[in-house]
């Protein structure tokens, strides 16, 4: 997902008769279903684990701009235009209410930036393909929203409380970008025949991407105990991704657009889908930095920081003579 | 030559209109780029509050002309000798520093413009004028304290921001020089004449120029060509080619 690829500590659960008394109540409140607040004792695992969690996430919402951002200027209408940039607009709140979340386990935005700049921390893989067709458009609302609320309308259950609340918020302007993004596919797909090839185009580039979203399968995912025994993941990769699956076959289906996959049927006995899996080299290449933009995405983020140095140095500057002015005014 | 109520009404609007556009499109630009998250999402509200305007003033152009063109129409399928924006705002970005310096030149002038407007004989451009208003309002409050912070910042951020308004200055002018057309709507109480702003213009930005430590250009020049569309800067139209791409090559489709 947006934190596909966090490793939790890597080692099995610790049961509640190895641990010190601190963390067996602490797991006892999680257990409970009470959230953990900033001022709270928690172990230093745990924190350094949603440090990364939320880290990546955040990242993912600000570098999930680009893409997207690559289509404001040739919005068709000025309704579209309008919603997209609003739409973007709501990712990058997004990113902000994370930053903030991060900043209350005691890393700050500028630190937390460092590691996404130096490639110490990641972001979710689906930024790393490019768009198109202003179908994309569609495709990514659609998919690729639609494949982060399935993983964040959990969260807002998770055990951390600023995590949980920021994600109640998000949630709600989540369900809105995937409407209007499927809104944009339905406009696509009942239009001229090349609309329809746009739509269909865009569908058969960002199924896959979209499911590899929710990271490796179970199988190959040996970190997510600890996490899940947090309550800072909440379902398994392969769950939620059945979910996906399950919600999105029909939707397609009623655009008139195909799934590219031959193997997409609907299992009467298991009451889901069938369906392929993605090309888990694909996943690992795009996830090593071997993506189709990871290098243009990062260096888009570097130069804008960078570019904007002297922004935030002279806002700093001039706060700190303001303040001084005032001091001496007194 | 002269000129029937409703062309004179219907340049007008278009004006109004371009203006917005053209920024609105430049400052969209900015989205996921910006200098910090705060201000990334500002400058989308900005584009977003433009884009809106831009909507009601081409609507009403679109009315007045009254030959079945909408606000997208206008957008869409005009060629750049028919836009009739400000050559300022159709300039690239840049940088920071020059987006907010034309910001808060353009804000300076929309706030009385806009406040003048309301009382303008013809309702539809005062509601338009009105609700435009309150986000003008808001824009010159951000630009301006924005320019005071980075010309009173460091020096490097000090010296961007009077290489902004010396590569600016030239431009910022050309609204306030009165033509036929602003003649003509004033001659109907639609609108003032632009020239009737110029000295609230010059005393916001004396003032704010004092606070932000930057020095106003004497030159009196201006360039002109813009909101008469007699002639555009060489960017509006890559401007346009870009913003225009998609309904251009799909004639008739639906979005
Ligand atoms: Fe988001
Ligand atoms: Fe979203």
């Amino acid at each position: 997902m947006y934190a596909q690829m966090v490793k939790s500590t890597g080692k099995s659960v610790q049961a509640l008769d190895d641990m010190s008394p601190e963390e067996r109540a602490f797991q006892e409140r999680i257990d409970r279903g009470e959230k953990i607040e900033p001022k709270d004792w928690m172990p230093d695992a745990y924190r350094k684990n949603l440090i990364r969690q939320i880290g990546q996430h955040a990242h993912s919402e600000i570098v999930g701009q680009l893409p997207e951002g690559n289509w404001i200027t040739r919005a068709p209408t000025l309704e579209r235009k309008a919603n997209l940039l609003a739409k973007v607009q709501d990712e990058a709140g997004h990113g902000l209410y994370l930053y903030c979340a991060a900043e209350t386990l005691g890393v700050s935005r500028d630190e937390l930036f460092e590691m996404l700049h130096s490639g110490k921390m990641k972001y979710s893989s689906i930024f790393n393909y490019p768009t198109l067709t202003w179908a994309d458009m569609g495709a990514v609302g659609w998919l690729v929203d639609g494949a982060a609320i399935m993983n964040q309308v959990p969260l807002q259950r998770t055990s951390y409380g600023p995590y949980a609340r920021a994600m109640v918020r998000i949630c709600k302007e989540e369900s809105f970008h995937q409407r209007q993004g499927y809104h944009i596919m339905m406009t696509m797909a009942n239009g001229t025949p090349e609309q329809k090839r746009m739509a269909q185009d865009a569908l058969n580039r960002f199924w896959y991407p979209a499911l590899m979203m929710f990271g490796p399968s179970d199988k190959d995912s040996v970190h997510s105990a600890q996490s899940m025994a947090w309550k800072i993941k909440m379902n398994t990769n392969d769950e939620l991704r059945q979910k996906f699956v399950d919600e999105t076959a029909p939707q397609a289906e009623f655009l008139g657009l195909s799934i590219p996959d031959e193997n997409l049927k609907w299992n009467e006995e298991r009451g889901n889908y069938d369906f392929s899996e993605p090309d888990w080299d694909e996943f690992y290449n795009v996830v090593s930095g071997n993506g189709p933009c990871n290098v243009e995405r990062l260096e888009a983020r570097k130069k804008a920081w960078s570019d904007g140095a002297w922004v935030r140095e002279g806002m700093m500057a001039h706060a700190e003579k303001k303040a001084m002015r005032k001091q001496a005014a007194e | 030559m002269t000129v029937s109520d409703n062309t004179a009404l219907f340049e007008f609007l278009l004006r109004q209109g371009d203006n917005a556009l053209v920024l609105g499109h430049r400052t969209s630009e900015w989205c996921g780029v910006g200098p910090v998250l705060e201000e990334d999402i500002a400058l989308a509200n900005t584009a977003l509050d433009l884009i809106g305007q831009t909507q009601l003033w081409l609507a009403l152009a679109g009315e007045v002309e009254d030959k079945g063109r909408d606000a997208n129409d206008l957008a869409y399928f005009r060629d750049p000798y028919d836009f009739r924006n400000l050559l300022m705002l159709e300039l690239p970005n840049e940088d920071y520093g020059r987006t907010i310096m034309r910001q808060f030149l353009f804000d300076a002038f929309q706030v009385p413009w806009l406040t003048a407007l309301q009382e303008s004989n013809d309702k539809r451009v005062g509601d338009i004028a009105a609700k435009s208003l309150k986000e003008a309002m808001y824009h010159l409050e951000r630009s301006a304290e924005t320019v005071i912070a980075l010309g009173d910042g460091t020096d490097e951020s000090n010296s961007k921001m009077q290489q902004a308004l010396e590569f600016l200055w030239p431009y910022a002018g050309e609204v306030f020089a009165d033509d036929e057309n602003d003649v003509s709507v004033a001659s109907k109480g639609i609108a003032p004449l632009p020239s009737s702003i110029h000295d609230v213009w010059n005393s916001t930005i004396n003032r704010t120029f004092s606070e932000a430590c930057l020095k106003r250009p004497e030159s009196q020049f201006a360039h002109s060509g813009g909101r008469e569309g007699f002639r555009h800067t060489e960017h509006l139209g890559h401007m346009l080619a870009t913003m225009q791409t998609l309904q251009r090559s799909h004639p008739g489709a639906t979005w």
